[in-house]
């Protein structure tokens, strides 16, 4: 897979390790009305790394990812993906950066009134410089990814929980993005879908080197993909480390995630 | 103290008055004819900037045409057949019989067509569209498309309304012409007209002020229908509580906005014809 369209903008960005950046932020807030949510929130994501968000629910943790595609504008803070300044960008660019990044939604969010193959083929039709028979050759080659290739002609209604996964992950790797938000991928599936959808996570890493946020609340599936884990508390990062360190802290509230 | 002098009162009393029972209504009235404006001005920005989504529009508008003919048909039948039977007694009562093809033409053509096919529009369309972007709201395809860089506003709203807007005229004609056969079927129930001398007196009795009036007002009614069944789709909110609060809205609201447009319509008739 070719991923030069979103090398260029990444060799200019490093943290003070010298280690590439994809998304870099720093103080980020932002509230619903009088509900603070993320209250100056730090994080760094290095290319090619899985970065795992745990945290209770409403910390924060799916306004992080939302407001990194640009789905929801933060009240203050700075926030770089690809070295572009997400809060500067004008729609235009914007939707250019959201192609670079690929979204998988908790409920997969696949259009209802198209089948597999339409799903998969729609983020390619602003593309007018794909041909028909390319954009064919895309889907399938994206749908045998994720194992789905006899889905190609269903509707979403007809597939199972862990198959409208699947094939959410397709289309969001259509675009061959560089950067993977997943939210709560395992989220209702069960313990051997999940573990598929975990492996999943960790071959698109591998084949396609995306760094990738992901949220969850799944200890198994957070061992299986994370390179390191961050562990949010009333819109701040409480703690981070490997999965590891994470599970041996020191601080009982850490420890109660891996219990 | 007079109680309009109000130098002598606090200003958290003013606010107090201010902040009554009337206050919340008035601003919600006025933030949803703020954001309604907004919403219109955004389609129209929309519809002239390429890409234009001929396939999704064609789409939709054998969704909301094609797919409507039947109900809209059935209604106009009724609706020329009842308004038939109920004026015979009395234009009998007149003298008058040989003038009821002219008169259910008249009122066929010029005010219930167009309004009451609108109406089961409202209902039909309104409705499906307001429930079916709600429900996409709800389950964040809309979000999905955003993050994938296409514009849904320009792919899901201004397809919907422009379909709506182009294919209600089509409905309303549709209508109008199965209401007149409704009404030359109440004619021969009682009487033996032959549908030339019918269709003859109906011609006869419409002008061109009759017919181009209410034909150019069917545009702003599908305007309107798909207008505001997007709207309150688009913008929902309450999960999927909010996917009935939005489709009931977008038919009562559309229902109402139906009327008002209606009134005016007239008004400018009058005046101009």
């Amino acid at each position: 897979m070719d991923n030069s369209q979103t090398d260029t903008p990444i060799e200019k960005n490093h943290d003070d390790s010298g280690k590439e950046v994809a998304i870099e932020i720093s103080n980020l807030h932002k509230s619903f009305k009088t509900k603070r949510v993320l209250q100056g929130l730090n994080l760094v994501l290095g290319k090619g790394e899985n970065l795992v968000v745990l945290g209770k629910s409403g910390t924060g943790k799916s306004v992080l990812i939302k407001c990194i595609v640009g789905l929801i504008e933060p009240e203050e803070g700075s926030l770089t993906v690809l070295g572009e300044n997400v809060l500067e960008l004008h729609d235009k660019k914007l939707n250019e950066l959201r192609k670079k990044v690929g979204f998988l939604f908790q409920s997969a969010a696949l259009y209802d009134s198209m089948t597999v193959r339409e799903n998969l083929a729609f983020p390619l039709r602003t593309n007018s410089s794909i041909k028909e028979d390319e954009k064919e050759a895309l889907v399938k080659e994206a749908l045998e990814n994720v194992g789905l290739l006899d889905a190609i002609d269903k509707m979403p209604s007809e597939l199972s929980g862990g198959m409208r996964k699947r094939v959410g992950l397709a289309r969001t790797l259509i675009l061959k993005p560089a950067i993977m938000l997943y939210d709560e991928p395992t989220n209702g599936l069960d313990p051997i879908t999940s573990k598929e959808i975990s492996k999943l996570i960790v071959d698109v890493k591998e084949k396609y080197n995306t760094s990738s946020i992901i949220i969850t609340h799944d200890i198994a599936c957070a061992k299986i993909i994370a390179d390191r884990i961050i562990v949010l508390k009333d819109g701040v990062c409480l703690t981070e480390g490997t999965f590891d360190e994470l599970q041996n802290s020191e601080n009982a509230e850490v420890r109660a995630y891996f219990e | 103290m007079n109680k309009f002098d109000v130098s002598s009162k606090k200003e958290n009393e003013i606010e107090d008055e201010a902040s009554g029972p009337w206050f919340p209504l008035m601003f919600t009235f006025f933030s949803e004819i703020t954001l309604l404006t907004r919403f219109t001005v955004q389609y129209f920005r929309n519809l002239f900037i390429p890409p234009y989504e001929i396939n999704e529009i064609l789409k939709q508008c054998y969704l909301i045409g094609y797919k409507s003919l039947p109900l809209v048909g059935i209604t106009g039948f009724i609706m020329g057949l009842v308004l038939t039977i109920q004026s015979r007694p009395t234009l009998s009562a007149f003298g008058a019989e040989s003038w009821l093809p002219a008169m259910v033409a008249v009122s066929i053509i010029r005010e219930i067509g167009p309004v009451i096919t609108a109406l089961i529009c409202a209902g039909k369309v309104g409705s499906g569209i307001g429930a079916e972007l709600a429900s996409m709201r709800v389950t964040e395809q809309i979000d999905a498309m955003e993050v994938s860089g296409i514009n849904p506003f320009k792919y899901i709203v201004v397809t919907r309304i422009f379909a709506c807007t182009m294919m209600l005229p089509v409905l309303v004609v549709f209508s109008d012409v199965i209401a007149l056969l409704g009404s030359f079927l109440a004619v021969n129930i009682n009487g033996d007209v032959t549908s030339t001398l019918y269709f003859s007196q109906v011609i006869e009795s419409l002008d061109f002020s009759d017919v181009f009036p209410s034909f150019i007002k069917t545009f702003f009614f599908g305007f309107a229908i798909g207008l505001i069944g997007c709207y309150k789709g688009y913008n929902t909110d309450k999960g999927t509580e909010g996917v009935g609060l939005s489709a009931n809205s977008a038919v009562v609201l559309s229902s109402l906005l139906i009327f008002i447009m209606d009134m005016i319509a007239v008004q400018i008739t009058d005046l101009l014809f």
